[in-house]
Formats: structure tokens, C-alpha cells, sequence
């Protein structure tokens, strides 16, 4: 695309998903180059609950938090991650996010792997590229990533892989899965 | 810009009060969040100051989301506000597919190559 090749200046949208607490906004932590920040969108007409883990009872303003880090490739070429919010009610932003994005990254928790089924059916359904990224947390038993794979019904070509969230260099793993796998994605639809 | 008590009682002025209290802009339009924004010619008299403020964030192109950030704004009052600068001219808008619906091959690859690098 010749327009590329010119100064204007080019982003890209990468979403990370999946279940409530399981780790997006650390994931977006690791890798931004801004301290994730949580960009709150008010909401006019919907009632009470953030994606938080405390307070949640006592909240009552009408927002909703999305977390938004940004990793600048080079001089006009960034990539915007957007962490979407865990709440199945605010699923209305999700059509927003997700169009025109890259693809995302879909964590799960294997001690409440149902938790992702929600977002893995979305990205699914829209067609949106999606990678598996399986959250080793501190004495979660390891399942092998042919059980996850198997438990969500997975197509074969999606990847799954175990992380880290809180390590630089998984979270980099995990970025570079999914934009390898939105490559072939693009290049098998031509 | 923003002045805070403290976080319990929240910004002085409520986000929404910078909006007069609109969700949405006068045309209806929604601006992506990776849209790139930037500012356009002098900026007439009469602005306030959220509205200056993101003519100077926006003197080189910046995206809807940066801009909320940067103002430390909601991004739906920052959505109403750069609608209207837009409306009056004041703002050049990039939609984020402008370089054509998908990205390409080479830029995809570029990412990866400076993501590994990173």
C-alpha cells in the first residue's frame, strides 16, 4: 500500500481480552510504554460497575474503565492496546474496539477457564484474529496447552501459549503470537 | 485543567459540564479512537481551555486516545470536544484505515520485527 510509504502516520489497534481479573491491565503493564493507564469512558445511561476488584459496592458514578497503553514501533508506526472492559454489559464498546483491529489477545485463567469462553466466541464470531494467552499464575496448577485448546474448541491454527503477564519479555512473546498470526490470517484470505 | 478536591469528591467540574452536556457531537459522528487528530491554521479567540489545550497536543498528530490522556479527560468528553473543533475546521481528522482497509504485509511485518526488538 503505497500510502504507507508516506509520512502519515500509521496505528494500530491490538485488544486484550478476557475474564474479570485475570490479568489485562498487568498485561498491558508489562509491555506499554506508558504506565497503563486506565482511559475512563462515562457513560450517560448505564448504572453502577467498573472492572475492579474492590469498591465496586459502594461505586456509584456511571463509568466504565478501559485500560490503553501504547508501543511505539518507530517514528509514525504505533501499536495502541486497548484492554476491554471484563463486564458482559458493556459489551456494546467491544464493537467499537474490536473494528478495525488487528486482532487481540484473549487471557485465561485456568482455574476459571470458563471466564474467557465469552470472549473467545466474540472474536470468533467477528472474525477478528485472536490469540490464546494462558496466565501462569503463582500455584495455578499447569494444564498443557493442548488441554486448554481442547477445553475451548479451538480451530487448530489459533495459537495458545502459556505466559506471564508480569514478565517484559512473555507479554513480548504474546504480542509477537498475535500479530504472526494475524500475518497468516491475512495472507491466507489474500 | 482539571481541578481535584480529592478522589472521593472527584474533578470540580464535572467532565460532562465541558460538554454542556452532550454524549455526542453536534453531527453525530464518532471518532475512532486510533484516529489521528491534528490541529489546523490559528486557533480563533473565544476557545476555552480544554479546547486550546488540545490544539497544542494535536500541533502534530496525535490519536483520540492520546489526547484524552494527555488532557486527562474522559475519552467521551474528549470525543465531543474534538467533534466540535472538527465541525469549525480547527482539526484535521486521519481515520485509521486510511492507508487502505487492511494493513500490509511489510508493516505487519516491521511490527513484529520491533516488537521482538523492544
Amino acid at each position: 500500500m503505497d500510502s504507507e510509504l508516506s509520512d502519515d502516520p500509521v496505528a494500530l489497534k491490538i485488544l486484550i481480552a478476557g475474564g474479570f481479573g485475570v490479568g489485562k491491565t498487568t498485561l498491558v503493564g508489562s509491555i506499554s510504554e506508558i504506565k497503563p493507564l486506565r482511559t475512563e469512558e462515562v457513560l450517560s445511561d448505564i448504572g453502577i460497575g467498573v472492572d475492579d476488584l474492590d469498591g465496586v459496592e459502594k461505586k456509584t458514578t456511571t463509568t466504565v474503565a478501559m485500560d490503553f497503553g501504547r508501543i511505539t514501533i518507530r517514528e509514525g508506526l504505533v501499536v495502541y492496546l486497548f484492554g476491554t472492559p471484563g463486564q458482559e454489559r458493556f459489551w456494546f464498546m467491544w464493537d467499537e474496539l474490536s473494528h478495525g483491529a488487528l486482532g487481540a489477545v484473549v487471557i485465561a485463567d485456568t482455574r476459571r477457564l470458563t471466564d474467557c469462553f465469552p470472549s473467545v466466541d466474540y472474536f470468533e464470531q467477528r472474525g477478528t484474529p485472536f490469540v490464546v494467552a494462558v496466565n501462569c499464575f503463582d500455584g495455578a496448577s499447569r494444564h498443557s496447552v493442548e488441554d486448554v485448546r481442547i477445553a475451548l474448541d479451538l480451530d487448530d491454527d489459533v495459537p495458545v501459549l502459556l505466559c506471564d503477564v508480569r514478565r517484559r519479555a512473555s507479554a513480548k512473546e504474546v504480542m509477537v503470537s498475535l500479530v504472526e498470526h494475524s500475518l497468516r490470517t491475512l495472507t491466507a484470505a489474500g | 485543567m482539571t481541578m481535584w478536591m480529592d478522589d472521593e469528591a472527584g474533578p470540580l467540574v464535572r467532565p460532562y459540564a465541558l460538554t454542556r452536556g452532550r454524549t455526542r457531537s453536534a453531527s453525530g459522528e464518532t471518532l475512532d479512537l486510533i484516529a489521528m487528530v491534528s490541529a489546523v491554521g490559528d486557533p480563533p479567540g473565544g476557545l476555552g481551555p480544554e479546547q486550546l489545550a488540545i490544539l497544542r497536543a494535536a500541533r502534530s498528530p496525535i490519536s483520540v486516545a492520546d489526547v484524552a490522556v494527555e488532557l486527562d479527560l474522559p475519552v467521551g468528553v474528549v470525543r465531543v470536544l474534538l467533534s466540535d473543533l472538527h465541525d469549525h475546521g480547527l482539526i484535521s481528522v486521519t481515520a485509521p484505515n486510511a492507508a487502505g482497509p487492511r494493513p500490509s504485509e511489510r508493516l505487519l511485518k516491521e511490527v513484529i520485527n520491533g516488537l521482538r526488538a523492544l
